[in-house]
């Protein structure tokens, strides 16, 4: 079974029709690219999945259970919200790291606040604590940033902070990791490090969405790729195939212009 | 001269008292007040701001004598208890009311510059609003407003003089008493304490400035 399937998914702002019916279905494990021109709906698409935009049409399942239904009002309570984005973990473009809290503590404060709503937060609350700080930690010496722990954002490089969102987003162990395009405000040089460490979770089997314009990247770590235009999926299939010989005009277009 | 020193300082009592219940009401209600500013919901929204306008734009004098003499020349029974104490009260209410709209308006520049983004961050990260303003957003706002925030309460410092004109005997008040002998060091020597105070008010300021300087919004 898909452990995500969207349905027809639409979203307008206003007279501004963004999405006009997106499907697609991701199983387990699958690490999907998102390409496409700029205001072809990409960053809507992942905000609609993470629940920071409401869609006006289509529905969203995982793993069988239907989160979004836009002809069903009952999936669309505000109070059912907060733990259904926990589906999901949002990379940003931009990090929007926590400049008060150090490297670790970004990456520990969400699960903290959420383990006070477990039943035995009470009686194992040094334990539980204990427990997510050690997570936190083994997290960011997978991205790489052990001697980091205790550094605040502004002393990171944009490189080192975007590995941080990284490890926060994975603190919550999320079925589906979406990234929007996780490098391009950072300079080449620096993007390598976060797409190793992207391209480590894809190794380790993590379930991912990527928004990305590194169409390099998105051939050789993505197992299919969505080419998105006029907020429409104009295209899909293995990166071989979409990048080898893309069909339609428009991608054959779009990939002439990013090459 | 120890008798003028001690009734300037009784005088400077009424000033600090006024001035630690001012801050003590107006911040919080200066908070509620840049939410309801804020609000989605316009009309709530624009009556806030319509009354922050008025509040802000008539003098804080003119707020203290409404406030004290209104209620009973309105024909109301009137609300403040006779003698000091409810002259007290009168002044700290006009000043409460008077500061929480200069506040708000501080609260909501600080609120209003926090990147959106970091709002989002804790909500994909399954944070409730609450846990957002007080775990994310709250200490950034505190970090921008510190600054303009220094400004007004030194300002506070030196408007609690106006309160004599509802006779609430602060220090001017009592420094006037002298002038009346012939006396004028007295008025000048208030003007010490007032130096003091606003001297301790700044380093604190700093201190602050300097405790949140470990992090950069
Ligand atoms: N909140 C909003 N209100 C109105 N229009 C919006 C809003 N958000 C996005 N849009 C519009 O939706 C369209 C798609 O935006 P979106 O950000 O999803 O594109 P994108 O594919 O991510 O582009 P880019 O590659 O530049 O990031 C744009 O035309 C944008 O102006
Ligand atoms: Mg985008």
């Amino acid at each position: 079974m898909a452990i995500l399937e969207v349905r027809d998914l639409k979203k307008h702002f206003g007279p501004v029709n963004v999405l006009n019916g997106i499907s697609f279905s991701l199983e387990k494990g699958e690490v999907l690219s998102v390409i496409g021109s700029s205001g072809s709906g990409k960053t809507t698409l992942l905000r609609c999945l993470n629940f920071l935009e409401t869609p006006s049409g289509g529905q969203i399942h995982v793993k069988g259970e239907c989160l979004f239904d836009a002809a069903d009002p009952s999936t669309q309570k505000e109070a059912g919200v907060r733990k259904k984005r926990l589906h999901f973990g949002l990379v940003f473009q931009s990090f929007n790291l926590f400049p008060q809290y150090t490297a670790l503590q970004n990456v520990t404060l969400a699960p903290q606040l959420l383990a006070r709503e477990r039943e035995d937060y009470r009686q194992d609350r040094a334990r539980i604590l204990a427990e997510i700080q050690e997570e936190g930690q083994s997290l960011l010496e997978q991205v790489g940033l052990a001697d980091k722990l205790h550094s605040y954002p502004h002393q990171l490089s944009g490189g080192q902070q975007q590995r941080v969102a990284i490890a926060r987003a994975l603190a919550l162990k999320p079925d589906i990791l979406c990234f929007d395009e996780p490098t391009s405000a950072l300079d080449p040089e620096i993007s390598g490090e976060v797409l190793r460490a992207i391209r480590r979770l894809a190794e380790q089997h993590m379930t991912m969405i990527i928004v990305t314009h590194e169409m390099g990247f998105a051939r050789d770590v993505s197992s299919r790729v969505i080419f998105m235009d006029g907020g429409l999926i104009a295209e899909e299939g293995p990166p071989e195939a979409l990048f080898g010989s893309p069909k339609s005009q428009r991608l054959q277009a779009f990939l002439q212009a990013v090459r | 001269m120890a008798v003028i020193i001690e009734r300037l300082f009784e005088g400077f009592a009424i000033n600090c008292k006024l001035f630690g219940l001012t801050l003590l009401f107006a911040l919080p209600l200066g908070l509620i007040i840049s939410f309801g500013s804020m609000s989605k919901f316009k009309p709530l929204a624009y009556a806030v701001k319509t009354f922050v306008w008025i509040i802000r734009g008539t003098p804080l004098m003119l707020q203290l004598l409404i406030i004290f003499l209104g209620p009973g020349l309105m024909g109301m029974t009137n609300p403040w208890p006779a003698g000091a104490d409810g002259r007290l009260a009168a002044a700290t209410v006009a000043f409460v009311i008077n500061y929480a709209c200069y506040f708000s308006e501080i609260f909501r520049g600080g609120i209003e510059t926090i990147p959106k983004g970091q709002h989002e961050a804790g909500q994909v990260l399954g944070m409730t609003k609450r846990q957002i303003f007080f775990k994310v957003t709250l200490l950034q706002v505190i970090k921008r407003i510190v600054p303009p925030m220094g400004n007004e309460i030194i300002t506070l410092v030196k408007d609690t003089s106006l309160a004599r004109i509802i006779s609430c005997k602060e220090i001017i008040m009592m420094a006037q008493e002298y002038t009346a002998k012939g006396l004028i060091g007295p008025l000048f020597s208030t003007g010490l304490y007032f130096l003091a105070f606003v001297g301790a008010v700044t380093l604190l300021m700093g201190y602050a400035e300097r405790k949140l300087d470990y992090f950069r919004v």
